[in-house]
């Protein structure tokens, strides 16, 4: 009797005890693999070019240069140019995205709004069926004329049917009452929701702002679509794109440097770009990962 | 109220389907879209002589259910693991590590595909030939991209996807858990006989929801690693999106990629019906209509 309970308390430890390292490495190991990627980059922007032709690329500089930023920094027209681009379309895009959001959102989680169910449907349709590229490409090139505007990548990046649907979830918890004592008291429908519903709704608001933000900061897409080569300042993303696809385009931008056209560092100026590019959004990231993670959770469950 | 939200989705998504009419027409830039000749279905035969569509469809339906089935389950593994493990910051900092690569650009984890494949300089071919081995080459060999292609969803994905099981576990009521410790099931058995069956709805609800996308394409992973002109690859690496995409920004052919869009969208249209009429038999209460 005793030896089979003692037996069957090690057998249950055993078990956690396996479990338990198991997923200690699994995650561990996983955890590495997510963040090797970006060392390496990093490693490669710090090595001179005649380490990489010999050795290739590697996680720590064989021999250890700054050449790459360097010539990033000495030209920094481009790349402060796209920067500004990008944060003015960021700011701007979330300001006025999020506030139609929270408004559409609101509208819908609406009780007494007939039509409320219709609305929903009907932007909810626009997930199941679209025009494609093509008839896109053509609204916004021909008929909205928007080609070579900064209003092309702006715009279509405004309202999603997937954050609409994530701000009725969060709405939802906002009873009923307090909208309806409101107009009791004679409020109207956008004093209620600026005054009561926004200050009540701000974890939704920066969940929201969140997924916005990071949808414009990391828009390539559109700006490649729409704002030709002719543009000198586009995008921060669509600039490191030309930078890894184009080595024509490296030496351009290297132009003002006194460094002879074969002399530029293509590959670890790749490298050295995407650090500047990157880095600010990696150095945020750990302090609004949990607005994601609130937003992913309740998004997913249907509003 | 919802007057903004109205008029933008009219714009944007509502205006271009009526565009779809150039599916039907040989489209050409001087007659514009009214003027250009009807065709009727030509453009669709063409893409079925070519095999064009065939290919197309084969390729975006392949990866997309290999994303959806090893995606779930890797996300799964993950959830569950992360549940059993006790030390506070080694949770926090893995979590945030593998949510990581879902924060970058499209753009950045195609440089960082290149920094591991590159024939040249590539980490991989480092490896390779360090241990005496051939370096492969990898951006003109279509047979591997398959496996390149997955691996890099999945390592994009895991951790953003998990969350959905890890919340989904963190409300499982605790004592239901104790009750089982108190019944002397020991950790593989509480995780293989309450904590995933307690995940099983979310599974199967975010696999139907899934299989409702099977031939939409992730356009920026696609077009990101394997670059823009890339012909040796495209065997086994062109999917839909990035097929319309030549057609309209290299090729010119809008009526070819107009064509190849309302394919996509009838049949994707026709997929989602059908999943969410599983999910409804399922469990009513989640399916969207």
């Amino acid at each position: 009797m005793d030896d089979a309970l003692e037996s069957r308390s090690i057998r249950t430890d055993l078990s956690g005890l396996v479990v338990k390292i198991v997923g200690y490495l699994f995650i561990g190991l996983f955890s590495l693999c997510c963040l090797l990627p970006f060392l390496l980059v990093l490693g490669t922007s710090f090595t001179s070019e005649s380490a990489i032709k010999k050795f290739g690329f590697n996680f720590w500089p064989r021999e250890f240069s700054t050449f790459s930023y360097k010539i990033v920094f000495e030209n920094p027209d481009l790349i402060v140019g796209s920067y500004l681009v990008t944060i003015a379309i960021t700011v701007v895009g979330t300001s006025i995205g999020l506030f139609l959001v929270a408004m559409t959102g609101y509208a819908l989680q609406r009780q007494d709004f007939e039509y409320r169910n219709g609305i929903s449907f009907f932007i909810y349709f626009t997930t199941l069926f679209t025009g494609g590229l093509v008839p896109f490409y053509l609204l916004v090139t021909q008929y909205l004329d928007l080609k070579d505007n900064y209003l092309a990548v702006l715009l279509p990046g405004l309202l999603s049917p997937f954050l609409i649907i994530m701000m009725k979830a969060f709405v939802k918890s906002i009873p009923h009452a307090i909208t309806e004592s409101a107009k009791i008291d004679g409020a109207g429908d956008f004093t209620i929701f600026i005054r009561l519903i926004l200050p009540m709704t701000t974890p939704a608001l920066a969940t929201i702002g969140l997924f916005i933000a990071l949808g414009y900061w990391n828009e390539w897409y559109n700006a490649m679509l729409f704002l030709s080569p002719d543009m000198k300042y586009r995008p921060l993303q669509l600039f490191l794109y030309n930078v890894i696809t184009s080595a024509d385009f490296v030496r351009n931008s290297a132009a003002a440097s006194n460094v002879q056209l074969r002399d530029v560092p293509l590959e670890s100026m790749k490298m050295a770009t995407a650090i500047v590019a990157t880095g600010p959004v990696i150095l945020f990231y750990p302090f609004v990962q949990r607005y994601f993670i609130k937003g992913i959770t309740v998004g997913a469950v249907k509003g | 109220m919802c007057v903004p939200a109205i008029l933008f989705f009219i714009v944007f998504a509502y205006l271009p389907m009526p565009g779809l009419y150039l599916a039907f027409i040989k489209y050409n830039y001087t007659d514009g879209i009214f003027k250009s000749p009807f065709v009727g279905f030509d453009n669709f035969r063409f893409l079925v002589m070519t095999g064009d569509l065939w290919r197309l469809t084969l390729n975006t339906v392949l990866y997309n259910l290999a994303f959806i089935l090893l995606g779930n389950v890797l996300q799964i593994v993950v959830a569950v693991f992360l549940n059993e493990l006790r030390i506070k910051w080694f949770k926090k900092v893995s979590q945030t590590l593998m949510f990581l690569p879902h924060f970058i650009s499209a753009v950045l984890i195609g440089l960082i595909a290149y920094n591991v494949l590159s024939y040249d300089y590539g980490l991989l071919n480092g490896i390779l030939t360090s241990l005496g081995m051939e370096p492969v080459k990898t951006y003109s060999n279509a047979g591997i991209w398959p496996f390149i292609i997955v691996l890099t969803y999945l390592w994009q994905s895991t951790g953003y996807g998990s969350i959905i099981y890890f919340a989904s576990i963190m409300s499982l009521d605790n004592e239901v858990i104790e009750a089982s410790e108190i019944d002397g099931a020991n950790a593989l058995q509480r995780i293989r006989h309450i904590v995933l069956p307690w995940l099983k709805p979310t599974f199967i609800i975010l696999l139907l929801f899934s299989l409702g996308g099977v031939l939409r394409g992730n356009f920026g992973l696609f077009f990101n690693l394997v670059g823009a002109n890339n012909t040796a690859l495209y065997a086994t690496t062109d999917i839909i999106e990035t097929y319309v995409f030549r057609a309209l920004m290299t090729n010119f052919n809008f009526s070819i990629g107009s064509a190849v869009s309302l394919y996509q969208s009838i049949f994707g249209f026709i997929v989602v019906i059908t999943a969410n009429w599983l999910v409804k038999r399922f469990s009513p209460e989640n399916s969207l209509f």
